[in-house]
């Protein structure tokens, strides 16, 4: 049975909908990513699969309960961690782990041996008595992620749970994700970072209030299969960009980072054309190569290509 | 009951550590006691006068020390003229004058009446007013004695006296009347202010949304984030009322027992009102702001602190029923001064009870809609 089932998921606020029908399964210990721009319907979704918010219509079940029948069920076996590490500043290290294994109900044993377990997942040994508001990024999100999985959830939900991390205590982070999902815990994961999304087992691209896009990070770049994508490093990307306008073999341009992201029409791998034109335009170019699709090419071509998408 | 006391323990810790709550609580308290109470004085005492005294004689001068032994009135200045009078009330030198006529004993004994005048500056009315009290009591004093003295012949001694006895506050000083007031005052403010931020702060801190996620009851959540700042407000409420015994004199002659009882229902009350506030505003400032401005003005206005509530005007009195530092202060007052048992305040205790039931379980309710 899967950890979560979601058919037909819908959620009105007014005129307004904000979550527009969606349906998908998340298998257990999956680490399942969520992504999509603000206002796509990330959080409302997520919010619902919570127990926070009643669906309008449609059905969600997490771990067996259905959240629109009994939400508090769904909160007794969801681990939540949020992008801002709700910790309680003014608490040390070891009475925010007291503070959050009451809240679920735990007993003083339970919470005693769930915290030699949190800190020495966290790395947290020896600052048992730090403040909360004294502890680096990397430690918080740790300790964070420690407290929501007091009670031992088999679903953990995770809402953009690296945001202002440095890149090692990401790494660390996600280390910390695998683990739980070797053991079991089924992970849902929502994120702007599309590198982060690489580490999910399978994507959901939300656009609009529906899912654009679902599978692994192998099948969705496979949606670029048969077509290339040349990266242009180049000192002027605004002139090269509109160099390119009008070129037959090009389909699409944008920018990406520093660099400039080509799309080639289906079946042209040629890059001839491209510094041709460069060399008329009397354009310097650092660089002009074939890269693999990256998720935020397939995240741009699918929100470009989804209905009711602006610009 | 375990998740209550988990938030509990927590809220106690966050209290302590952070320095802010723990001075509204504790220091502002004992800040506005000694500000207001030294203040908030309506007794008025040593009236600088001038006298004009034209007669010069045994009556004139008995008329004039009758004013002095009053204590209310202190002359400064003698043997002056209307000039004189007219200079020093405008240089604030005097706030009255009494002016003893020529004739007034020959009016007196002739069975006509005598006049004397008394005049007063009246640039703050409420002053005037009470100085012009004193004034008429002495002179009605000392017209009665002359009076007998004419009757009965030399003998200065009335046959029917009444002697006032003031009971409970016997000395009439406004002191005593006023620190109970002062004393909801500032549990009231206290109170309703530092909850007012608890659930605020959580909400701008982000844990709200974490605690949200839990599986806790919004009346388990209620009651854990309200047994810490009871606590912590009850001691504070005793500090009070033992520095308004030491520093203003105010008695206990009821019951210890009876006081606990009243005060923790006061006190459930104002931290209901503040977790209100919390649910209803998104800003620690919006939080401060609001609950300042519900929790002190009715205590200040509309709860017979200051202004007795029987001399407002009918829809304001009908006001004054759901403000919960009226009945605090009746039942105060009673216990303190009076003495009196439960039953003769079993009236305002049910008051009290009801407003802190119906606003907990308000802010419960609001608590729950925010949740969803």
């Amino acid at each position: 049975m899967p950890a979560v089932t979601v058919r037909d998921l819908t959620r009105h606020f007014g005129d307004f909908v904000a979550v527009d029908h969606v349906s998908f399964d998340v298998e257990q210990g999956e680490i399942f990513g969520f992504l999509g721009a603000n206002g796509a319907g990330k959080s409302t979704t997520i919010r619902m699969l919570c127990g926070l918010l009643k669906p309008s219509s449609g059905t969600a079940q997490v771990g067996g309960i259905d959240v629109g029948r009994d939400p508090e069920g769904v909160k007794r076996r969801i681990g939540y961690m949020s992008q801002r590490f709700s910790l309680y500043e003014l608490l040390s290290v070891e009475e925010n782990i007291t503070f959050f294994g009451g809240l679920y109900g735990l007993d003083d044993d339970a919470i005693a041996r769930r915290r030699d377990f949190v800190l020495e997942m966290a790395g947290l040994r020896g600052r048992e008595r730090t403040l909360a508001r004294d502890l680096a990024g990397g430690w918080r999100q740790r300790l964070a992620l420690g407290c929501a999985i007091l009670h031992e959830p088999p679903i953990l939900f995770l809402d953009e749970p690296t945001g202002g991390v440095d890149p090692v205590s990401r790494r660390q982070f996600w280390a910390l994700i695998n683990q739980l999902s070797r053991g079991g815990v089924t992970v849902f994961v929502t994120t702007h970072y599309l590198d982060e999304a690489e580490h999910c087992h399978r994507l959901a691209l939300m656009q609009a209030g529906r899912i654009a896009a679902l599978g692994t990070v192998h099948e969705l770049k496979g949606i670029f299969s048969d077509r290339a994508i040349v990266e242009v490093r180049t000192p002027s990307p605004m002139e090269a960009l509109r160099a390119l306008d009008d070129l037959p073999s090009v389909e699409k341009t944008s920018l990406f980072g520093t660099a400039l992201h080509v799309w080639l029409r289906h079946g042209e791998r040629d890059t001839a054309p491209l510094r041709q034109r460069f060399a008329e335009r009397g354009l310097e170019t650092e660089s002009i190569e074939i890269v693999q699709p990256s998720l935020e090419d397939v995240f741009m071509d699918v929100v470009e290509r989804a209905p009711g998408a602006s610009a | 009951m375990r998740k209550a006391m988990a938030v509990g323990r927590k809220e106690f810790w966050q209290i302590v550590r952070d320095g802010r709550t723990l001075m509204i609580l504790l220091f502002v308290p004992a800040f506005f006691l000694g500000l207001y109470g030294y203040a908030l004085n309506f007794d008025i005492r040593h009236v600088r006068l001038a006298v004009m005294d034209r007669e010069h004689n045994r009556d004139s001068r008995q008329l004039i020390s009758s004013f002095t032994n009053s204590t209310y009135f202190d002359i400064v200045f003698t043997e002056t003229s209307m000039a004189d009078i007219e200079r020093l009330m405008n240089e604030g030198a005097i706030r009255a004058a009494l002016i003893i006529p020529e004739g007034m004993s020959r009016d007196l004994r002739s069975g006509g009446v005598a006049q004397v005048q008394v005049i007063i500056n009246g640039d703050n009315a409420n002053t005037a007013t009470t100085v012009f009290g004193y004034a008429q009591a002495i002179v009605r004093g000392v017209s009665a004695q002359f009076q007998l003295e004419m009757i009965t012949g030399g003998q200065r001694r009335p046959p029917i006296s009444a002697e006032p006895r003031i009971w409970y506050n016997p000395e009439l000083t406004s002191t005593l009347f006023l620190v109970p007031g002062l004393i909801g005052f500032i549990v009231m403010i206290s109170s309703v202010v530092s909850t007012s931020m608890s659930i605020v702060r959580e909400k701008e801190r982000g844990t709200w949304e974490q605690v949200r996620m839990a599986p806790i009851s919004n009346v388990s959540y209620v009651i854990g984030k309200t047994i810490p700042y009871f606590a912590i407000s009850l001691v504070s409420a005793f500090f009070i009322i033992a520095a308004a015994m030491v520093l203003f004199g105010l008695p206990m002659r009821g019951s210890w027992l009876l006081l606990l009882f009243t005060v923790s229902l006061f006190l459930a009350g104002a931290l209901g009102t503040g977790l209100l506030v919390s649910t209803l505003v998104d800003s620690q400032s919006l939080a401060f702001q609001v609950s300042l401005l519900i929790s002190m003005l009715p205590t200040i206005i509309l709860s017979g602190f200051i202004f007795p509530i029987a001399s407002m005007p009918a829809p304001i009195r009908a006001v004054t029923y759901v403000v919960p530092a009226r009945y605090f202060l009746a039942a105060l007052r009673a216990i303190v001064l009076k003495g009196v048992d439960w039953h003769v305040v079993n009236m305002e205790l049910a008051a009290l009870a009801v407003y802190a039931v119906g606003v907990l379980g308000l802010a419960s309710v609001r608590l729950g809609r925010e949740r969803l």
